[in-house]
């Protein structure tokens, strides 16, 4: 997958890239944003997937085959350093699987950012559940549901409201860790600031609007995850602001 | 309380006296007895061997002229502290004061001369194309296609952008997060070039496994001036540098260092960097001058 940002500065009709329209450093700067953005965006929704999967997968009750697997995967992706992660899909996984020489760099940022950030989640998702009053579950059984009806119906809807707090400050992170796609290729914000200043001399107006950018990312996505944690509320349940 | 005022007027002194010799290196160093030189820590021309211990061939240029300069100034002694800075550093720390002489590997070029001087060029740096062996890469040309690492925050980004643009050849830019990283990139085959300044490549293949599998080929792509750094208006630092490195070319030492440094074995590793001195180089040192790179681009 390459992305050409680019296509914006095309004319409809030839498809050439118009004059005037040559690449500025704004222009870099926004395809850099959009790197960002695309690298931090997919992370996040692979991460809630799997975070989520095996976060639950982790509170099953007598599985403790699955539970170990789950808690293997949270231990192996949590227990090594995000660059190392991305240096490890980037330059040891390719040379003991051929195959993998193929996928760009792009796709091993997503996966490597995508697998640490779900060991994070998954803790929160496992402890959102196991928060929960025992009699929630024990509620679901009376009631002659199967432990998936039991998981879907009763226990993730509530442990998933608890855990908005927690996922806000990761799908915060992820932007911010996003930053480490730079060492594997990927011209994003991190690698637009080193290069453009490197070139302009131009040091503190690259980084503040590198920074300001971060920021606005950052905040949209506070801002988001603010107005899904009102939305889902339940009232008389860990209503904001007012306890027990 | 006596103390206190002492040390409070000491300070003040102090900074108006810093403030006064702004511009004046030369008063600074002999009313200090100390220097800063800045250095570079991984770089072809000067690098660090760890626990504070700088060399290479500028670090060491660095040293003589500023031994040259404790001659003229008569100081019996002149402590020089080392400064390490890095491509983002280095023009802040010249400009602010922190550093006094800077002789890494700084390219001259006329948007950096508007924040800092430079003393009279003493390396050429030509961008080059390192590829494997067997490649059968034989220019730029042969690289339409190809995928071509370079390492992030360096020039050679852009001269990487201005060839591909003026040239109409297509290739895909990998870049590596330092040298190290861009020249593993040619090792395992993610990409088919690694496009930066030959002595970096040089440096990078004679400590590599097998420097036989790569070699470096093709047209100069950009050349560069390489000078020390020093600040802006004031001539009289400047004529100091200057002329200690002219001196340096007139009599030999600095072509000696040169030798020394990239063809001899070297610290850590003892390995040699085989680069002979580039016609380029040899230009610069026969007319010494402090053209810009620009000036290097209209000929």
């Amino acid at each position: 997958m390459s992305w050409d940002w680019q296509v914006f500065c095309e004319d409809t009709m030839e498809r050439v890239a118009v004059q005037g329209c040559d690449i500025t450093y704004l222009d870099w700067m926004l395809s850099a944003w959009g790197w960002t953005v695309s690298v931090s965006l997919l992370s996040l929704l692979l991460a809630l997937l799997l975070g989520a999967l095996i976060g639950t997968l982790r509170t099953l009750p007598d599985r403790p085959l699955v539970v170990k697997l789950g808690t293997a995967w949270v231990e192996l992706f949590r227990n090594i350093p995000l660059l190392v992660q991305i240096f490890l899909w980037y330059h040891v996984v390719p040379s003991m699987f051929p195959a993998m020489k193929a996928v760009p760099g792009f796709v091993l940022v997503v996966l490597a950012l995508g697998f640490f950030t779900s060991a994070r989640i998954a803790e929160q998702v496992r402890s959102g559940i196991e928060t929960l009053p025992r009699g929630q579950r024990y509620a679901g059984m009376a009631m002659g549901f199967t432990t998936f009806q039991t998981y879907r119906y009763v226990l993730l809807p509530m442990a998933f409201r608890i855990i908005v707090p927690p996922l806000t400050s990761e799908a915060m992170n992820i932007f911010k860790n996003s930053s480490v796609a730079f060492a594997v290729s990927v011209a994003e914000l991190t690698m637009f600031a080193m290069q453009a200043q490197e070139e302009t001399s131009r040091g503190i107006e690259v980084y503040l609007g590198v920074t300001t950018l971060y920021i606005i990312s950052a905040f949209a996505i506070n801002r988001i995850m603010a107005f899904i944690e009102k939305r889902a509320r339940v009232p008389g349940f860990i209503v904001a602001g007012g306890g027990h | 309380m006596k103390k206190q005022v002492l040390a409070f007027s000491i300070a003040i002194l102090a900074a108006s006296g810093a403030f006064a010799q702004a511009n004046n290196t030369l008063a600074k160093i002999k009313a200090s007895g100390s220097v800063t030189l800045g250095v570079r820590e991984s770089s072809g021309l000067g690098y660090t061997l760890g626990n504070g211990k700088y060399v290479g061939f500028h670090t060491e240029m660095g040293e003589r002229v500023l031994a040259d300069i404790q001659k003229q100034l008569g100081l019996a002694k002149l402590d020089i502290k080392y400064q390490p800075v890095t491509s983002q550093n280095r023009i802040p720390l010249v400009t602010n004061g922190t550093v006094d002489l800077e002789c890494g590997s700084t390219t001259n070029n006329a948007a950096r001369q508007k924040d800092v001087a430079f003393a009279v060029t003493t390396y050429v740096e030509e961008v080059r194309i390192a590829v494997k062996a067997n490649s059968g890469i034989q220019s730029i040309k042969d690289l339409n296609g190809k995928s071509v690492a370079t390492t992030t925050g360096t020039t050679s980004v852009q001269t990487l952008r201005k060839h591909e643009r003026a040239g109409g050849i297509d290739f895909k830019e990998v870049y590596g997060k330092d040298h190290a990283d861009s020249f593993l990139l040619l090792e395992t085959g993610r990409a088919d070039a690694f496009v930066m300044d030959g002595s970096i490549l040089a440096g990078n293949i004679s400590k590599s496994k097998n420097p036989a599998d790569f070699k470096i080929v093709g047209e100069v792509l950009s050349v560069e001036p390489i000078a020390c750094m020093l600040r802006k208006d004031d001539p009289a630092f400047k004529k100091a540098v200057d002329d200690s490195i002219k001196r340096q070319i007139a009599d030999g030492s600095l072509a000696k260092l040169y030798d020394r440094w990239f063809m001899q074995p070297i610290p850590p590793t003892n390995t040699k960097v085989g680069l002979p001195l580039s016609e380029a180089t040899k230009a610069a040192w026969a007319n010494p001058n402090d053209k810009p790179m620009e000036d290097y681009a209209k000929k």
